[in-house]
């Protein structure tokens, strides 16, 4: 019987990190994908024995099922960049709602900063990168996922320093994390007098690089009920997912990120939810000016607004919507599809479990982007079914 | 000569590369819908014409964005800080490029403020950078 994969009927009933994350020479990406695996199974009660679908990004998803000894029935290899694994959790529910799928099995796990087992970085010169972007220099993402910025800033009047209240701001949420990379604590006139690395950005406006993993597993809500979970589960209220342009001198408007639009406008409309229904937020942020595209386009705040909402603390803690509340990539730990971090501190929060707890939270946003301003994928989660 | 990674072409884009080549800055119009596009492609992505048509363009064009690069990869085989911009044409396309004869310095740079196109060449190729027009 089909249902609706929405409005609480698919519950996260698994989520964990893996051991340790940031800087894992020893560990393999293969191993920091079964890490998470395993510590997510064993925290939702189950084994690999009771996993029929499996989805990943890299190394491809049949190579890592196999890895865990997994015979899937459902596999999902998305690849859309840092955001797959909000669509993986989408796709998902949508599978496991008409019975394609039981027990779903979502992994991340990468070698980012060590690169232990991980494939070589290839570059394909008569890609529309090779050809149109890589030849400038855009080799890397603070030389290309950056390009827009300063349109974006004068389009909104905004600034660097606005990018440095976004950078501060996190910092106060990482600095109490033991597990957050960059502790130390800042002020935004010390981020704006370091030199920039890719101006205008400056070292702590670009995210850390980590080694890590993380893992979710998807049943639906009627099923987590009968499990005798250690932890409540979080259900999935909306979801929606968009893509744009592969490389982003191409991106539809520079000023506002159409994907981000399209995705979020469809999480709210099928979570029948608005801005104002959301008590904590997690953007990912790969640079600063991440999370001020995001708050306008996905109208938390109003056009050019984004920048004062952080100056005004809104999003510290004690902030009416708190946003990264690990430190984000920029200070917690980005271990190149960070999408996966993201997710995992939504559940940890609705679950009352964060290293910094927001009280009293019902619902929380995950806004994830991939590819640059390539893709996006939105979730709108809740700790009650309905 | 300048160094740095080396597009390679292929069918649908041969024209542009061929282009720049001759110095000239060759853009495709889909002659069923009457867009202007870019990158090149087979198809029109407006209408899924394959009716291509090629364009010269005149060249000019204004800076919408940019960074500037403090850590250029070793390809470039230079440490000089690098102009990454993203420029709009007089005839409406967008395209990331580079900016030459101009300071690497943010007061020395204005969104609109207008460039000109200039061929580099870079191994086989020829790389449409662009140059503050003024300076031309």
């Amino acid at each position: 019987m089909l249902k609706s994969m929405h409005g609480g009927n698919i519950a996260i009933v698994g989520a964990a990190e893996t051991d340790e994350v940031g800087v894992l020479p020893n560990t393999s990406v293969y191993e920091l994908h079964a890490n998470a695996a395993v510590r997510a199974l064993a925290d939702a009660g189950l084994t690999v024995a009771d996993v029929d679908g499996f989805a990943t990004t890299m190394p491809n998803a049949l190579e890592v099922a196999h890895y865990l000894g997994i015979r899937p029935s459902w596999l999902d290899g998305t690849m859309v960049g840092g955001c797959s694994y909000m669509l993986h959790v989408r796709h998902a529910a949508a599978a496991i709602a008409t019975g394609a799928a039981s027990v779903v099995l979502i992994t991340h796990g990468e070698s980012g900063r060590s690169r232990v087992g991980m494939p070589p970085m290839v570059r394909n010169p008569s890609s529309p990168a090779g050809q149109f972007e890589q030849p400038f220099g855009a080799l890397a993402p603070y030389a290309s996922f950056t390009t827009p910025v300063m349109s974006f800033l004068e389009s909104r009047g905004l600034t660097r320093r606005d990018m440095a209240e976004v950078v501060a701001t996190q910092r106060e949420w990482a600095i109490p994390n033991e597990r957050a990379f960059r502790r130390k604590p800042i002020t935004v006139d010390e981020i704006l007098a370091d030199k920039p690395l890719s101006y205008p950005f400056t070292k702590d406006m670009i995210c850390v690089v980590t080694d890590g993993g993380g893992a979710l597993v998807l049943v639906s809500a009627e099923r987590a009920k009968d499990m005798n979970l250690a932890k409540p589960p979080v259900y999935l209220m909306g979801s929606g997912e968009a893509t744009e342009s592969p490389i982003v001198s191409q991106m539809d408007d520079l000023n506002s990120f159409g994907a981000f639009r399209r995705s979020s406008k469809d999480a709210f409309e099928s979570a029948g939810m608005t801005p104002d229904d959301i008590d904590h937020a997690m953007f990912y942020d790969a640079f600063a000016h991440l999370p001020l595209y995001m708050l306008e386009d996905l109208g938390f705040v109003g056009r050019g607004e984004s920048g004062a909402f952080y100056a005004e603390g809104h999003s510290r803690p004690g902030g009416r919507l708190p946003i990264n509340t690990t430190g984000g990539g920029l200070s917690y730990t980005h271990s190149g599809m960070y999408g996966m971090f993201a997710i995992q501190e939504s559940v940890r929060q609705l679950r009352g479990d964060a290293v910094v707890q927001v009280p009293n939270l019902k619902t929380s946003f995950v806004q994830g982007v991939g590819m640059m301003f390539a893709a996006s994928g939105s979730l709108v989660l809740s700790n009650q079914a309905g | 000569m300048s160094a740095g990674p080396v597009p390679k072409p292929i069918p649908e884009t041969k024209e542009f590369w061929e282009g720049t080549l001759r110095g000239e800055l060759r853009i495709p119009r889909c002659s069923a819908c009457d867009r202007l596009f870019f990158y090149p492609r087979a198809y029109c992505p407006f209408c899924s014409s394959d009716a291509i048509v090629w364009e010269t363009a005149s060249g000019d064009a204004t800076l919408t964005s940019y960074v500037i690069n403090h850590r250029p990869f070793p390809d470039f085989e230079s440490s000089e800080p690098q102009i990454i911009a993203l420029v709009t044409l007089a005839e409406g396309v967008r395209m990331m490029t580079n900016l030459r004869g101009v300071e690497p310095n943010p007061e020395a740079l204005s969104l609109g403020m207008p460039l000109t196109v200039r061929f580099e060449p870079r191994g086989d190729q020829a790389l449409p950078m662009f140059v503050p027009k003024e300076v031309k």
